[in-house]
C-alpha cells in the first residue's frame, strides 16, 4: 500500500496595513511554512504626509507643532529636541529653570510613552487588564499637559528659546501628587505582568536579538539596552544638564521581548527619580524663556502698554526670527531611544532641511530580523515589545 | 577647535584621504570627504579600534539648488565605546549623484539610504534593495528636492481591483522581491 503524497507549499500572508496589533499602518508580508516565519517583508509608507517637506515652508516656530505630530506619543520629546538643536544654531544659553523644567516634562513623556507601550503591549498578548490599568495613570499625564499648555497631546509647550509660557499655578501640587501615586501603580503592573507564567511565556525568548545586531541595525534605544548596549544619550552625550542627575540605567543582556519589557518599567521608575529631583529644583515662577527681544515675544501685559513690546511681538509673529547659517543635530533619550533633528539654516526665518532621526523606523528594520524563524502568533508579541509608532516611521 | 585629536587620529588611519573639516555647532565632528573614498572610510570608521564608529545614526541629505554641487549627503556616526560622535559628509553634483552604499558594513544604513533615495533620488551603488521607502512605487520625481513643487494636483488613481486573484497576489509579491531566508 503507498501512502499518497502529502503536498507541503509555503503560504504568503498579509498582515496589515488594517491590523489592530500593528500600531498603526504597518503591512507585513509574511510567508509561512506551517506556523513557522519563513520570511517577511515590512512594508511602510502608508502614513507618509511629507512633514520635513512641509517644515521648509513654516517658520522656524511654526514647524513645532508639526514635529510634535511626528511621533504622536511622544510630542514633548520632539519638541525639545528640535528646539535643542535650533538653540545649538542660535548659540542660545538656556537659563538653568528652563533646562530642569525641560527634563520633568522629558520624563513625564517618556512615562506617558511607557504607559500606552505597556497598556497595547499587555493588551496584545492577552492582559487586557494591564491596557485599563496604564490608560487610567496615563489620564493623570494628559491632565498635567491639560494644566500646563491646554493641550492634552501635542501641547506646544517647549518653544526655541524656552518654554510658551510661567509653570501654571497648582503644578507643582499636581506633579507631586502623580509622583507620590505612581510607585505603587507600577508595582500592580509588575504585579500583573512580571511573574505572570502567560505572559513570561509569551515573551521569554521571543524576538531575541543579538548585541550585535541591536549595534549594526543602530537601535539605540530601550531596544539595545534589553540586548546589552549600555547606551543612554542621557549619560553618554548629556545635555539640559542631565549629568547633574542621579539616575541609572537599566540594561539587560537578553535581548528578548521580555527583557524589553523590563527594560521600560525600570525606565519608568528611574524616570521618576529624575522627576522628583527636577520637582525639587524647579521654583514655582522664574525665568521660562532667555531674555532676547529677538527669540522670545514680550509679556502679553506689556504688549497691552508699551509701544516697543508691541512692536517686538508684531515683529515675532508676522516674521518670526532668523537663525545663523548652519547645521545641527543634538541627540536626546526620547521613548523609543535616541532622537533627534538635523536641522540646515540658510540664515533666513525658514528652515532650509529638517531631517527626524526616526528610533520606529530603525526598529522596523529590524523587525525582520526579529521574526523570522518564530512563530506567527509571536509576531504581534514582537511588534508590540518594539514599541513603533507610524507616525514616527512614515512622517 | 576641540575635535583635533580625533581629525588626526583618521588621518593617521586613513592615509592618503583628505578629511575637510568644518565647523560645527554641536557635539559632532564634522568632515568631508570624497564621494569615491566612502567605502573604505567607511570600513576603516567602523573596524579600527581606535576610532569604532559602530553605530551609523542616521544617513540623510540635503539638497541646496540651485547652487552645485547641490547635494551634501550626510552620515551620523557614534562610537560607544570612545563616547564620539561624527558627521561625515559627501557633496554630490546633481547630474551625477550616486555613491557606495555602506550597507554591508552597517546593515541599519538599508532603509536610511532608501529613504535618501526615495526622496533625493540619489543612488545607491551596490544596494540590495534599491526600491522607494516611502512614497508609492510608481511615484514620480523627489519630493525632498527644492526644484521639486510643494504643492502638486495628482488625479486619484482608481481603476485597480481590490480583488487579486491568488496568483496576482503571489506575483506582487514576488514584485516585492520577497526572498526566502535560508
Amino acid at each position: 500500500m503507498t501512502t499518497p503524497a502529502i503536498r507541503t507549499e509555503t503560504m504568503t500572508v498579509n498582515m496589515g496595513p488594517q491590523h489592530p496589533s500593528t500600531h498603526g499602518v504597518l503591512r507585513l508580508v509574511l510567508e509561512l511554512d506551517g506556523e513557522t516565519v519563513l520570511s517577511a517583508a515590512p512594508t511602510i509608507g502608508y502614513l507618509h504626509t511629507g512633514i520635513e517637506k512641509t517644515a521648509e515652508q513654516k517658520k522656524w516656530q511654526q514647524v513645532i507643532p508639526l514635529v510634535e505630530r511626528m511621533d504622536y506619543l511622544s510630542a514633548q520629546s520632539n519638541s525639545i529636541a528640535f528646539c535643542l538643536s535650533v538653540e545649538a544654531l542660535l548659540g542660545i544659553e538656556l537659563p538653568q529653570r528652563v533646562r530642569d523644567i525641560r527634563i520633568l516634562i522629558a520624563e513625564l513623556q517618556r512615562i506617558n510613552s511607557h504607559l500606552v507601550w505597556l497598556g497595547t503591549h499587555g493588551m496584545e498578548v492577552g492582559a487586557v487588564s494591564v491596557m485599563l490599568y496604564c490608560f487610567r495613570e496615563r489620564e493623570l499625564l494628559l491632565n498635567i499637559n491639560e494644566l500646563l499648555a491646554g493641550f492634552r497631546l501635542f501641547p506646544s509647550y517647549i518653544r526655541v528659546g524656552g518654554l510658551r509660557e510661567d509653570l501654571p499655578r497648582q503644578f507643582h501640587e499636581t506633579v507631586r501628587a502623580f509622583l507620590d501615586r505612581m510607585p505603587v501603580k507600577l508595582d500592580e503592573y509588575e504585579d500583573l505582568l512580571t511573574k505572570n507564567e502567560i505572559y513570561v511565556e509569551r515573551t521569554r525568548n521571543v524576538g531575541r536579538v543579538s548585541r550585535d545586531d541591536a549595534i549594526g541595525y543602530s537601535l539605540l534605544g530601550p531596544i539595545a539596552r534589553a540586548a546589552g548596549v549600555d547606551y543612554d544619550v542621557r549619560k553618554v552625550f548629556p545635555y539640559l544638564g542631565y549629568e547633574t542627575y542621579d539616575f541609572a540605567v537599566p540594561v539587560r543582556t537578553e535581548g528578548d521581548a521580555y527583557a524589553r519589557y523590563l527594560v521600560r518599567v525600570a525606565e519608568m521608575r528611574e524616570s521618576l527619580k529624575i522627576c522628583r529631583q527636577a520637582l525639587e529644583r524647579i521654583t514655582p515662577t522664574g525665568a521660562y524663556a532667555i531674555d532676547d527681544p529677538r527669540i522670545t515675544p514680550p509679556p502679553k501685559d506689556r504688549v497691552y502698554t508699551e509701544m516697543e513690546a508691541l512692536i517686538q511681538h508684531f515683529l515675532i509673529y508676522s516674521q518670526g526670527f532668523t537663525v545663523p547659517p548652519g547645521e545641527a543635530y543634538v541627540p536626546v533619550e526620547g521613548p523609543r531611544g535616541e532622537q533627534g533633528f538635523y536641522v540646515v539654516s540658510d540664515g533666513t526665518n525658514r528652515p532650509w532641511r529638517v531631517k527626524s532621526r526616526p528610533p520606529s523606523l530603525l526598529a522596523c528594520q529590524a523587525l525582520e530580523k526579529m521574526i523570522v524563524g518564530g512563530l506567527i502568533a509571536d509576531v504581534v508579541a514582537v511588534i508590540g515589545s518594539i514599541d513603533v509608532v507610524m507616525g514616527d516611521v512614515d512622517r | 577647535m576641540p575635535h583635533d585629536a580625533l581629525f588626526a587620529s583618521l588621518a593617521a588611519a586613513i592615509p592618503g584621504v583628505q578629511f575637510e573639516s568644518a565647523p560645527s555647532v554641536d557635539l559632532h565632528a564634522t568632515a568631508f570627504i570624497d564621494r569615491n573614498e566612502v567605502p573604505l572610510v567607511a570600513r576603516a570608521l567602523r573596524d579600527r579600534p581606535e576610532l569604532a564608529f559602530d553605530v551609523l545614526a542616521e544617513v540623510t541629505a540635503a539638497d541646496f539648488w540651485p547652487r552645485e554641487p547641490r547635494f551634501e549627503l550626510v552620515y551620523l556616526l557614534v562610537s560607544i565605546g570612545h563616547r564620539r560622535r561624527l558627521r561625515l559628509k559627501v557633496r554630490l553634483y546633481g547630474n551625477d549623484a550616486h555613491v557606495a552604499t555602506v550597507t554591508g558594513i552597517w546593515p541599519g544604513a538599508n532603509w536610511l539610504e532608501r529613504e535618501v533615495w526615495d526622496l533625493f533620488g540619489i543612488a545607491f551603488d551596490g544596494h540590495p534593495d534599491p526600491r522607494r521607502l516611502l512614497m508609492p512605487e510608481d511615484w514620480e520625481g523627489y519630493p525632498l528636492r527644492k526644484d521639486y513643487p510643494v504643492q502638486i494636483r495628482k488625479e486619484a488613481q482608481v481603476g485597480e481591483p481590490l480583488q487579486v486573484s491568488a496568483e496576482e497576489f503571489r506575483a506582487n509579491v514576488l514584485k516585492d522581491r520577497l526572498t526566502r531566508q535560508p
